[in-house]
């Protein structure tokens, strides 16, 4: 029998997320042996790869990058995570929505704000362009369930993950969706 | 021996249980331990009836009613949780959410919020509306407390709290709809208010990070809308006054 095929992404987060994935500590060992990481922050992988069993996707969809990357997830894995609160909902990432134009905010971070020599920076194919209105995951591409929590502790993240391995939908009552 | 009041036999979910003849359907369940989700209700301040949460349905009535408006009648029969209740209170908190900014991770009220542990208890794990993201501003004019319209989820527990309880009206609701916003003495900052008391009533009542302490950071924010019930309870039984004034 081949082993699920895992992988963790890291849109528009802060990789809190991540960190609280790590703090399964011990589990982690178990979950190594059960399952193919095969694309990751915490892995050397350039490219998203094909036949994805599970991915969970920390962050909310902020700029160009991590809208074609959600597109990606999408079409080469079978089951798609929201994996915390920036992912199910904006969160953090999206207060900058209600300020409206980022070009007005990048001014106002990278020009105004610095003492002297402030400039927006851009690079064409470096650094990506912002979107206009930050996302959460579902209102992008479609998603099959959802891991609330900023960040999730790390019993949540591996309730949801044993969950998705078992084939069946993590927890969507009680504690387990508590935002914040 | 306090006279009897008279009683009438309703049924809640199925259970035959003695409800008081002029109480709400709310606080009949809530005597009888069945805790149905609300958020404008507070125990000693008028009845809103606004954010429809505490809906249930009611045998032979094809309309939901909001228990905290419905008056008991004899042989009434209530069911408090259904798939279509469930579904309508979930589609009520998830506006809330879209039409606000709610940002559980950064909020004062993190952990101690109504409206986040009612989104837990409807099984609120996303938000299918779009957000709005309106642009509200932060009033943090007044000396002891702050006001943070982005989390108002326009209650009128404030509003109400001040006006019947404290009497000085200092909050208003200006504007109507999707413009409807809390405003303190008619639309000036709180802080140069004459009117307000800073007894903090309004804070205590505040069911999420809407209304906070001063200084107060991520969490640290405790409201006591039990203390507005316990305070209009005391009042009416004459606990402060001496005892030959109250006959």
């Amino acid at each position: 029998m081949t082993r699920p095929r895992l992988a963790t992404v890291w849109l528009g987060g802060c990789s809190g997320c991540h960190m609280s994935f790590l703090d399964t500590d011990e589990w982690l060992f178990e979950l190594a042996a059960a399952v193919d990481l095969v694309y990751s922050p915490i892995a050397d992988v350039k490219e998203f790869p094909l036949d994805v069993d599970v991915c969970l996707v920390e962050g909310a969809v902020a700029n160009e990058d991590n809208a074609e990357l959600a597109r990606i997830v999408r079409s080469r894995s079978k089951l798609v995570v929201s994996f915390g609160d920036c992912a199910v909902s904006g969160n953090v990432t999206a207060m900058r929505n209600p300020l409206g134009d980022p070009e007005e905010i990048l001014r106002r971070v990278y020009v105004d704000a610095p003492d002297r020599d402030g400039q927006v920076p851009r690079a064409a194919g470096i650094v990506p362009a912002l979107l206009p209105q930050v996302r959460p995951l579902h209102q992008v591409i479609d998603v099959e369930a959802y891991v609330p929590g900023c960040p999730p502790p790390a019993a949540r993240i591996r309730e949801a993950i044993e969950a998705l391995l078992a084939g069946r939908r993590p927890p969507a009552t009680g504690e387990s969706i508590r935002f914040g | 021996m306090p006279e009897r009041q008279p009683t009438v036999t309703i049924a809640i979910d199925g259970i035959d249980v003695e409800a008081i003849q002029g109480e709400t359907v709310l606080q009949c369940a809530r005597r009888h331990q069945v805790d149905i989700p609300s958020l404008c209700f507070l125990e000693g301040l008028s009845t809103m009836g606004g954010c429809r949460l505490c809906v249930v349905e009611i045998a032979e009535d094809p309309r939901l009613r909001p228990a905290c408006a419905t008056t008991v009648a004899a042989d009434m029969e209530v069911t408090t949780e259904s798939p279509r209740l469930r579904a309508y209170r979930r589609s009520i908190l998830e506006l809330l959410f879209a039409e606000g900014n709610h940002v559980c991770a950064v909020c004062v009220s993190n952990g101690s919020c109504e409206l986040q542990d009612v989104a837990v208890r409807c099984g609120m794990d996303h938000v299918r509306y779009q957000l709005q993201s309106p642009r509200r501003h932060v009033d943090a004019s007044h000396p002891k407390y702050v006001f943070d319209p982005n989390r108002c989820i326009l209650c009128t527990r404030c509003v109400r709290v001040c006006d019947e309880i404290e009497g000085a009206h200092v909050w208003d609701v200006a504007h109507r709809g999707h413009g409807a916003e809390l405003v303190t003495e008619l639309h000036r900052p709180w802080g140069e208010s004459t009117s307000c008391t800073w007894c903090g009533k309004c804070v205590a009542a505040c069911p999420t990070g809407s209304l906070s302490y001063q200084g107060s950071s991520v969490g640290e924010m405790r409201h006591v809308p039990n203390m507005i019930t316990w305070l209009v309870a005391a009042r009416e039984r004459g606990e402060w006054t001496e005892p030959e004034a109250r006959r």
